[in-house]
């Protein structure tokens, strides 16, 4: 067991950042915490990362419990916060440097492990932090974190305000990390990431929805769902809103997704309605429920 | 105009909410008012004062009993020889050494002329100065009461040899140096205070973002310039009013001159000090930049205004410099006026001056200030 | 205006020093149309836009925004849009209330209109429990929806966002998405940069900005038809990987 949450509360003031949390995560998995802003996720990583002190409860890291052997964990983690956290005026090659060197070791020690992610910035090692693109200073920051080779990988939404191209190259990167044997927990305010991970917990206002993988979790979705299109989307959905069967209805793209709390829902019946409300072009089709789907239905 | 009536409404809805600030804008300059206005002045006490006394007469003495008398001299010591009064002035244990010649007093009867020595400790200068000016008034006082003495028993017609200089201080004649300060600090509180505000506010909400967002509506640069800068042109008001009252109630000020044309012209002047900070907020990004460099300018004008020294005292091309300082100017208004009565044509080199370059500044100030960049 | 388009771009450039940072785009946006703008970091789509809604100087091209030249009229053109960034717009330490006043002022509503629509607003949000509160205190999805009504109050014909939904929860999110629906049902153009795809999939039309060009332009179906891809991500992996 790599990491191991029991019972976890922190209040501030009387805000309740963190309920009740329990969960595991085991040795060389990639989890994920997939929550909106403000669901408590960075007050978690804090917690597991002995920098914040919870109200309740008891947590060990790699084996080490995080209030007593503060000092033990600070070694064996890699903490990647969620604001760029690297000195912005000093090189690429500086700042590895000095986080080579106040973990006690150099960047040649071990480079094997950074060296996938370091050559793709090693051209511009000479380059200040700050002058890097979004995705740049995302990988300078990840080989900083990894530098003293941890047991466990903190990763603090790593891929928010970064766009796709750079999201998918970082995603790939940790598939490789996790097959070299570290842990790594990865917080993340996008649904669409969680496939990606090898379990996934929902977390809201302070609380976890649902653990499970994610195959797993968009099974357990209770109602079937439709695709609903029209000619005006606006008027869909308040149409939609107004069907008094209704259970759900989201907007999704280019479709709505619908959900119908009776259990003998005929598609036609709600065709019909839908022309009386005069639209057209409408499409009613069955359609596989995402984890967001999930979320908002757990999160209502 | 409606428009500025909003932004000012805001602005100071976002002052008196902020908490921080709050006191900083009323409280600090008080205790600054009070603390500085007693702790800075020039007046010497307690000078540490010897001497060596070669003549041994009643003359020679009473002219020692002088300094005893004086409440700036602490008499300590009556050293048998130089050697022995330099070396104390080396250790420190005396500040001014008086040397008595032999046949003082002699001489003085004679009407010979003759010479005291006196050695001032100069490390500090400009406490130096002032001894020496003591020293001297106490020396030509003593002088005089000597001639008046003579006179009585010599010749009626026998004119003093010298004339003498005892200075008058006129407009403060019992050199009392609050009086002179707190018009001086007052002009310090309202430059500050004024300044460093408006030089960080811009800079503020470029640092949040809301400019961005006020840079896509409509609005008019002149509008919201003047909307951003009347909250703190009423604050500056409100501080010199503060002063004002604090200067009489507790330093006792005396205030000859017109209030109304103190208000005239500090009003024209806060609008100098408000166009420089909206100068700096425009070219600067963050509000750590804005306050160093408006810390910057503060400085060179605090320290170029005449207040703690005086310009005529500077060299010439610092004295051409001093024309550039608007502090200078305020200075020399408050005291003044307040000081001299001074009316309004005696100050109105000083009034067109700041007028002008209120214009100057505000109009920079405008046209620094880019929606479009 | 020539047919129904209230913004038209022909070959716009912006240049820093001798970087091209938009590089000869041209493209109209509808009447009524939500209009998406996609690029990754640094492809030059703040850029681009920051032109549109005349607070950056155009280097060469030409632009009309709801009828107006962005070179000679930019301060006309702000009175007919409305504008919402990443970064709140919203004075945090000023209230619900007193952010709609000033901002209604500020557009030059009347006293009385500013009253009507400052309660019509509170109302359609739900804040009438927190209107005398700062905003600052709210959640993020609440300053979110205020701060794009706030950018309406003055019922622009243009509304621009600039990466409006990040990092908000997924039913929020929807909500704000049916107040662009709402907005655009009623005429008003609104027009989003994003980089989250998912985004994307809620345009009418898109456009994808790689290097300080357009490379793509169409209907998100389209989009995906011609990439045979099933969603926006894999168009704009494909597009920006060449």
């Amino acid at each position: 067991m790599s990491i191991h949450i029991s019972n976890i509360s922190k209040s501030y003031k009387n805000v309740k950042a963190l309920q009740d949390i329990s969960f595991d995560v085991k040795a060389g998995e990639l989890f994920g915490l997939i929550g909106p802003d403000g669901a408590g996720k960075t007050t978690l990583f804090r917690i597991l990362t002995t920098l914040l002190i919870a109200n309740e409860g008891t947590a060990t890291v790699a084996g080490f419990n995080v209030v007593s052997d503060y000092k033990n964990i600070r070694n064996s983690v890699g903490y990647m916060p969620g604001k760029f956290s690297l000195y912005q005026d000093l090189t690429v090659e500086e700042n590895l440097e000095f986080f080579a060197t106040i973990f006690g070791t150099t960047i040649e020690e071990n480079y094997e492990l950074i060296k996938d992610i370091y050559v793709q910035i090693e051209p511009f090692k000479a380059r200040r932090a700050g002058k890097l693109s979004g995705g740049m200073k995302q990988k300078l920051a990840l080989c900083c974190a990894l530098i003293h080779k941890p047991k466990v990988l903190f990763l603090d939404e790593p891929t928010t305000g970064v766009d796709p191209v750079s999201r998918k190259e970082f995603w790939d990167m940790l598939k490789r990390l996790q097959q070299k044997n570290i842990t790594i927990l990865v917080s993340t305010p996008y649904m669409d990431e969680a496939a990606l991970c090898d379990r996934i917990a929902l977390i809201q206002d302070g609380k976890i929805l649902e653990i499970d993988t994610p195959e797993a979790i968009v099974k357990h979705y209770p109602k079937p769902i439709y695709n609903v299109s029209a000619n005006n989307m606006y008027q869909l959905i308040n149409s939609l809103n107004a069907y008094k069967h209704n259970h759900s209805v989201y907007p999704f793209g280019e479709f709505v997704h619908y959900t119908d709390n009776r259990t003998d829902f005929n598609p036609e019946d709600l065709k019909v309605y839908l022309e009386s409300k005069n639209l057209s072009n409408i499409n009613i089709d069955k359609t596989v429920a995402t984890i967001e789907d999930t979320f908002m239905e757990l999160a209502k | 105009m409606k428009t500025i009536l909003y932004i000012i409404q805001k602005e100071f809805k976002q002052i008196f909410r902020n908490k921080g600030m709050l006191p900083i804008i009323f409280v600090l300059p008080i205790l600054q008012l009070v603390i500085l206005s007693n702790a800075a002045t020039f007046e010497v006490k307690n000078i540490k004062f010897g001497y060596i006394d070669n003549d041994h007469t009643s003359t020679s003495r009473a002219l020692v009993e002088k300094f005893n008398a004086s409440t700036y001299f602490n008499v300590l010591t009556d050293f048998p020889s130089e050697a022995l009064a330099s070396a104390a002035m080396l250790k420190g244990e005396v500040d001014v050494l008086l040397e008595i010649p032999n046949y003082f007093e002699r001489d003085l009867q004679n009407e010979k002329h003759n010479a005291l020595g006196v050695t001032i400790n100069a490390i500090d200068g400009a406490a130096a100065g002032v001894e020496n000016v003591y020293v001297s008034q106490i020396v030509q006082r003593f002088n005089q009461n000597l001639k008046v003495d003579l006179m009585q028993v010599s010749d009626q017609q026998i004119q003093p040899v010298k004339i003498e200089t005892i200075p008058l201080f006129w407009y403060n004649e019992t050199l009392n140096y609050k009086t002179f300060m707190v018009p001086g600090i007052l002009v310090l509180l309202v430059t500050m205070i004024t300044l460093f505000l408006s030089g960080m506010n811009i800079v503020r909400e470029k640092e949040i973002g809301t400019l961005e967002q006020i840079n896509v509506t409509p609005i008019k640069k002149s509008q919201f310039i003047i909307g951003k800068l009347f909250p703190f042109w009423v604050i500056g008001m409100g501080l010199l009013t503060i002063g004002l009252i604090l200067a009489k109630v507790i330093f006792n000020v005396p205030m000859i001159g017109s209030l109304p044309l103190m208000y005239l012209y500090t009003s024209i002047y806060i609008f100098v000090v408000l166009g420089i900070g909206l100068f700096i907020s425009n070219f600067t990004e963050t509000q750590q930049q804005a306050m160093f460099i408006a810390w910057f300018f503060t400085v060179i004008f605090i320290l170029m205004s005449g207040l703690f020294t005086p310009i005529e005292s500077m060299p010439k091309w610092a004295q051409t410099i001093t024309e550039f300082n608007p502090i200078k100017y305020f200075v020399e208004v408050m005291r003044m006026v307040m000081l001299k009565g001074s009316n309004i044509n005696d100050i109105l080199p000083q009034l067109i001056k700041t007028a002008l370059y209120a214009f100057i500044m505000n109009g920079l100030a405008v046209w620094s200030y880019r929606k479009t960049n | 205006m020539k047919n129904n388009n209230v913004i038209q771009v022909e070959g716009l450039t912006k240049m820093f020093g001798d970087f091209t940072a938009v590089n000869a785009i041209t493209f109209e946006v509808k009447k009524g149309e939500i209009f998406g703008f996609l690029g990754a970091n640094g492809a030059g789509k703040t850029t681009a836009m920051k032109m549109l809604i005349g607070i950056s100087n155009p280097t060469s091209g030409k632009a009309n925004v709801a009828g107006f030249d962005v070179f000679t009229h930019a301060e006309d053109i702000k009175k007919s849009i409305g504008y919402m960034s990443q970064k709140f717009a919203l004075y945090d330490d000023l209230t619900v209330k007193e952010n709609i006043t000033f901002f209604g002022g500020i557009y030059g509503l009347s006293r009385k209109r500013i009253k009507e629509k400052s309660a019509i607003l509170i109302e359609e949000l739900g804040l009438e429990k927190v209107a005398n509160k700062l905003v600052g205190a709210l959640p993020l999805g609440w300053k979110q929806k205020l701060s794009f009504s706030v950018s309406m109050i003055h019922d622009p014909k243009i509304v621009f966002l600039d990466e409006p939904t990040g990092g908000v929860d997924p039913i929020t999110r929807r909500q704000f998405w049916e107040m662009i629906y709402k907005a655009a049902n009623q005429g008003t153009t609104v027009f989003v940069t994003t980089h989250y795809m998912d985004e994307a999939e809620y345009c009418d039309r898109v456009s994808i900005m790689v290097n300080g060009k357009i490379e793509a332009l169409d209907t998100p179906k389209q989009l995906k038809a011609k990439f045979e891809v099933d969603n926006m991500n894999d168009v704009f992996l494909k597009l920006a990987r060449g």
